[in-house]
């Protein structure tokens, strides 16, 4: 029940936001609506701890002739994923606050509908269902990019769209195969997709399907030339959901999707897709070194961050999906926190330039620290977030192959050079006629981050409670396709 | 009855045959709307009149029950149609339809 | 035992936090008692340590609390104190403490000031994490810890876009070696199933010398240190660091930071043993090292970068002294540096304080008189660096020579040509600035002043250390009875231990030398460095040569030299300028105009067949019916015949 509520929560909330009157009142209204349903789901966290993840099982009969089901539930990976989305949607409208959208009721309205569809997508437990949620999760974010984003944001977000909804297609393609291969009666249940019978060709094909519509997603080399577009084009809040737990959803796909139904064609393309996560690493990273707008490099980094955890994901190693889960969560609250930097400077200072930028710590040194602690964190220092999940990430592909773990491990360097240089072009030296009204993050501005950096550092110096919630199901799906 | 059952069932194809293919001509030479309207009229009527031939040849009512339903529809569509016509005469003055192609890319 | 490491590591912790979050309302009288005042704390609490060691035997690892858990993998925060680690913990706090103590003089009205001490603070205790760490992972926090302060340190004045580049590229070529150190770090978890020092040196006692997961383990590990102890090729970081305040280049360049890489290499002893390749590779890197930036050394004009380019020297010599199984000696070494570098770097910045920043020997001389306590104490640590008996770089030094000779006489030829190298290029430093005339500006000769107490006193205390501190460890044939050996001699289980008679059949010295041949070793060496020294005194303070303004032209060889042998500006032209045209070309190129046009490609063929597709809507009513009709009757005519 509890995880049905986590999602018509949302739904019923923005219904009401969308047709609110009152600007003052819908703000408020949303972040209380979003800290409740964070609460919802760290009640989940607790039922699951305590009872069996049986209690979060919901199903109900939806289309029964093609079989399909209401079928959402819980198990310790989308636990996490929910929690993440939970908690950062309070953060990010708690950040929107200080940057007045106008027309705030539908504003606030997508953002909860985005936020039914991702926990959706991340609890259902039916194949076409999960489609659907997939679907939607697509539709509010075009409308918040095309409404409230910068220049150009058109053409960019539709191409972003028509990409993302063409990758989507092939998914269902292969769903719909996977239907008829499932045992009689066909069932678009999880348990019975996962039990279709497959040649090893038909496993082959719909691998790469499932593949394309993720790495479209997610993204990965060389599916990824809609995203830097979309991150700086999109509004702060926007490119916070959508790098921050959007493209989760094409990772979590892969966990929960690929590898049951597809184990073989997995392992065995697995070297190719490494292959390509990486280079799409290197290849992000050495970019980022000389971009000159500031969301587009983080938006590269970006890439080359999930690079490293897809290829994590394909050695199917133990440690190397835990780091996957981990790093899926730190990579969340790190890219929104880097945002939400990038958002502040362009609107104090007007631009998103670095070579029009500097200067900045001498008059905004709280925004200083910020933006050095979620830097840190998002190039791996030890005692972050980042750290945990990338270290397990290399410990599990270097049990794979230490080649690919050498290249992986360029991203420790090349990540330093870009983000330190961007750090350095934008705070230090001398501030400019752009730069010197730039006033500094209030306390209630600071305030905003500091759930993030808590989480940055309770993740990184703890990380044990995260570890088990995910571990026990990342065993169980390991024996399941041995 | 029998005097209609005299007529062997390959006149009455023939000859409605030959309507219906009038008609096609008519709709697809004549320029004038109104024209065309009437040769899809004269299709109409050559399906019913082979209908209701057939009704007889076979011995079943219901090819001349259905003749009455092609009957209203008919005269509905062509209350529609010539409303159309007549709007758009209103409108440009003209109802060939060479002049009519503004419904274009 | 827990606690007080606990606290020890707690209190500059606590430092940074209460000074980081309140370093715009916290006044500097304050910090001046905080940021000092916790590192003594934690130095006392290490003299307890030392001082539970000689009533306890060894403590066993301390275990804090879980840290990363899964499944086979366990990783806990876990703490080892043992005799290596103790030695560490004096000497980071101690010299530490002492420069907290000058900063205070020497940062004075700085604006920084509070934020000044909250970093050192917190490289403090990066530093203690390091050196207390029980396994790799641990090690490692303190390890990448310790880059982060050098950044932040180094560009403290980060108005300045040269700063900001040195501290750049100090954490970068860092960041270089810990990726040798993390995939060194994998390859231990897979050979040995678990990062914990007990656990990898008891399963190392299984495996045979030689062994090809030892010898990558080792290797990588070793990169780890060339890039945090600046040695060949990762050491172009270190002169350019000296771009931060001089107390900053004492402490982590000079007794601490740099020093991480040769407690790592001596903390994993048991692998190293287990691979003579490694070793090789480890001393051959020092020895080439210390002689490389010796004689750059020789060329230097700025006092900070002869000092840095020694610094390098002397960790060569560390390192060489590792390879050569002399790991007492080269943690002996590296205590006796720390005295006697910090003095030095500290002096340093007594000297450009007194000249109100010129840090150019060429425009200094003569400061003798008007400097005495600056001048007394640095004649201390450039004859102690020097290795001039009786102070505590010739007993170190001395150690690590006689090991080198044991391995290989032409080892010890080129470390002895290295050490004349650095008696030469110390003196010549020594006589350019404080004997001569003045050469500096009217102004800078009236504002001439030595440092106030609070400077000079940590001065006093480090010359008194560099002087006496071979006491520490005096071998056999000075009478002396090798306590440091003794002391290590638990963390050093393989080593044959000086004084001692036993012998070890894996030992690393395979025929110690008579008594006769260590004199003639010793008196061949400190004979060599008086000569460099006298020929010193002959070219720059006789004859006063030696000044060249830049741009002044050089035979090609002193060229190569001054120029540091053009190795930054190869890196430069071999790896920073292609990076940066692959990432403009990989953009420009590849991404805009390959992939993407791929992609739009998509989408305008779709548009161009829909533009061109468009055209059969040509709004003629009959041409539709006509094409209607059509379509029917092709549709009949497949009904019928297919």
């Amino acid at each position: 029940m509890l995880t049905v509520a986590l999602i018509l929560f949302p739904l019923a909330i923005s219904l009401m936001l969308a047709f609110g009157r009152n600007e003052k009142a819908i703000r408020q209204f949303a972040f209380a609506a979003s800290v409740t349903e964070f609460v919802f789901a760290a009640a989940a966290l607790v039922i699951y701890r305590v009872s069996c993840p049986c209690d979060l099982l919901f199903e109900t009969g939806w289309i029964l002739p093609l079989g399909v089901s209401l079928k959402f539930g819980m198990d310790g990976i989308s636990l996490l994923l929910v929690l993440l989305t939970t908690f950062l949607v309070p953060v990010i409208i708690l950040d929107s606050f200080s940057r007045n959208y106008r027309r705030p009721g539908i504003f606030y309205a997508l953002i909860l509908f985005t936020e039914m569809a991702l926990v959706g997508v991340f609890t259902a437990f039916d194949g076409l269902v999960f489609y659907i949620f997939w679907e939607l999760a697509l539709i509010p974010a075009y409308f918040i990019c095309a409404l409230w984003g910068g220049d150009d944001r058109i053409r960019i977000t539709f191409k972003f769209f028509i990409y993302t909804f063409t990758g989507s297609l092939f998914m269902l393609v292969a769903l719909i195969w996977l239907w008829f291969r499932t045992p009689l009666p066909h069932s678009f249940d999880y348990q019975w997709l996962i039990a279709a019978r497959l040649t090893p060709a038909e496993q082959a094909w719909v691998f790469a399907a499932f593949f394309l519509a993720f790495a479209i997603k997610i993204p990965v080399f060389p599916f990824h030339t809609w995203q830097p577009g979309t991150y700086a084009v999109a509004p702060p809040a926007g490119s916070m959901m959508l790098a921050g737990i959007m493209l989760k959803m094409g990772l979590f796909g892969m966990i929960r999707w690929i590898i049951p139904v597809t184990p073989d064609a997995m392992q065995q393309y697995a070297p190719y897709a490494i292959a390509l996560a990486l280079t799409g690493l290197v290849y992000a990273s050495v970019i980022a070194i000389r971009q000159d707008d500031l969301k587009r490099l983080i938006a590269y980094s970006s890439i080359a961050h999930v690079g490293l955890i897809t290829a994590g994901i394909f050695t199917l190693n133990r440690y190397a999906l835990e780091g996957a889960v981990i790093q899926m969560v730190s990579h969340g609250i790190n890219i929104t926190g880097l945002f939400m930097v990038a958002g502040f400077i362009e609107q104090r200072a007007g631009t998103r330039r670095i070579s029009e930028l500097g200067g900045l710590a001498h008059r905004a040194p709280r925004l200083a620290v910020v933006f050095m602690i979620v830097l840190l964190a998002s190039i791996a220092l030890p005692l972050t977030n980042g750290f945990v999940g990338e270290f397990l990430l290399l410990l599990g592909i270097f049990e794979y192959s230490p080649a690919f773990a050498a290249i992986g491990g360029l991203t420790v360097i090349l990540s330093a050079v870009y983000m330190l240089w961007m750090y350095q072009r934008t705070m230090f030296g001398d501030t400019n006629p752009v730069t010197e009204q730039v006033q500094d993050l209030s306390p209630a501005g600071l305030a905003v981050y500091i759930p993030l950096i808590l989480m940055i550092f309770w993740i990184g110096i703890i990380p044990g409670i995260f570890l088990e919630t995910a571990g026990h199901d990342i065993m169980q799906l390991l024996t399941l396709i041995r | 009855m029998s005097a209609l059952s005299t007529i062997p069932i390959s006149y009455y194809l023939i000859f409605c045959s030959l309507l219906f293919c009038i008609g096609v001509v008519g709709v697809l030479i004549k320029r004038n709307a109104l024209v065309i309207l009437m040769s899809v009229e004269l299709m109409i009527n050559s399906i019913n009149l082979l209908l209701a031939a057939f009704s007889v040849y076979m011995n079943d009512p219901a090819g001349q029950i259905f003749v009455f339903f092609i009957m209203v529809v008919a005269a509905a569509e062509v209350a529609v149609g010539l409303a159309i016509v007549v709007l758009i005469y209103r409108t440009t003055h003209s109802i060939d339809i060479n002049v009519l192609n503004k419904l274009k890319w | 035992m827990l606690v007080i490491i606990i606290l020890i590591l707690l209190f500059p912790l606590a430092g940074f936090v209460v000074l980081g979050v309140g370093f715009r309302k916290i006044s500097p009288r304050i910090t001046a008692f905080i940021g000092p005042g916790t590192i003594l704390v934690s130095f006392l609490l290490s003299v307890v340590v030392l001082i539970s060691f000689y009533h306890f035997a060894i403590l066993p690892s301390c275990h804090l609390f879980e840290w990363i858990t899964i499944g086979p993998l366990r990783i806990p925060f876990e703490f080892l104190l043992d005799p290596l680690s103790c030695l560490m913990l004096l000497v980071v706090t101690g010299v530490g403490f002492v420069i907290h103590l000058y900063s205070v003089g020497y940062m004075k009205g700085d604006p920084g000031f509070n934020r000044f001490f909250a970093y050192m603070n917190l490289f403090i205790f990066s530093m203690l994490m390091l050196v207390l760490g029980g396994n790799y992972l641990v090690m490692f926090i303190g390890w990448e810890g310790v880059g982060l302060c050098s950044y932040l340190l180094i560009g403290f004045w980060y108005k300045n876009r040269e700063y900001s580049n040195a501290a750049k590229k100090a954490f970068i070529m860092n960041r270089i070696g810990d990726l040798g150190f993390l995939l060194g770090m994998f390859l231990l978890f897979t050979t040995f199933g678990s990062l914990s020092f007990d656990r990898v040196f008891a399963g190392a006692q299984h495996l045979q010398p030689g062994d090809p997961a030892v010898v990558a383990i080792t290797l990588l590990l070793f990169v780890g240190a060339v890039g945090k102890s600046a040695q060949i090729p990762l050491h172009t970081w270190l002169p350019d660091a000296m771009a931060g305040p001089t107390p900053v280049s004492a402490l982590i360049h000079a007794a601490t930071m740099v020093t991480a890489g040769v407690y790592m290499v001596a903390r994993s002893n048991a692998l190293y043993m287990l691979s003579p390749v490694s070793m090789a590779v480890v001393g051959l890197t020092g020895l080439v090292t210390a002689l490389f930036a010796a004689s750059v050394a020789i060329f230097q004009y700025d006092i900070k970068k002869v000092l840095a380019w020694s610094t390098i020297s002397q960790l060569g010599y560390m390192f060489a002294g590792l390879g050569a199984g002399a790991f007492t000696g080269a943690m002996f070494h590296l205590t006796t540096h720390a005295f006697f570098k910090a003095l030095l770097f500290l002096g340093a910045g007594s000297v450009i304080h007194a000249l109100g920043g010129q840090q150019d020997i060429r425009n200094m001389g003569g400061l003798r008189n008007k400097l005495p306590k600056t001048w007394w104490t640095f004649l201390a640590g450039t004859l102690a660096i020097a290795g001039i008996p009786p102070l505590s770089g010739f007993f170190s030094k001395d150690e690590i020579l006689h090991h080198l000779w044991e391995q290989s006489p032409a080892l010890w030829i080129l470390a002895v040509a290295g050490a004349m190298m650095t008696a030469f290029y110390m003196f010549r430093l020594l006589y350019l600035v404080f004997f001569r005339d003045f050469r500096g500006t009217e102004q800078q000769r009236n504002h001439l002043h030595e440092s106030p107490r609070i400077m000079t006193i940590p001065l006093i205390i480090l010359a008194l250390l560099a002087t006496v501190g071979g006491i520490l460890n005096i071998p056999e044939i000075f009478c002396g009875r090798s306590n440091l050996g003794k002391f290590l001699a638990p963390v050093f289980p393989n080593i044959q231990h000086p004084g001692s008679s036993i012998q070890d059949p894996a030992a690393s010295i395979p025929h110690p030398a008579s008594h006769i041949t260590e004199w003639a070793l010793i008196s061949a060496t400190l004979a060599a460095c008086l000569l460099m020294i006298f020929l010193a005194w002959r070219r720059y303070v006789q004859k006063g040569r030696g000044i060249l303004p830049d741009g002044a032209a050089q035979p090609f060889a002193a060229r190569l030299l001054s120029q540091r042998y053009f190795v930054d500006e190869f890196y430069e032209t071999v790896i920073v300028r292609p990076l940066l045209s692959l990432s403009r070309m990989l953009h420009d190129g590849v991404e805009v105009r390959f992939i993407d046009r791929f992609v739009e490609g998509v989408g305008r063929a779709v548009t161009g067949a829909g533009n061109a597709v468009r055209y059969i809507q040509a709004g003629n009513v009959g041409f539709y019916m006509f094409m209607m009709i059509a379509g029917i009757i092709l549709a009949l005519v497949l009904n019928i015949f297919v």
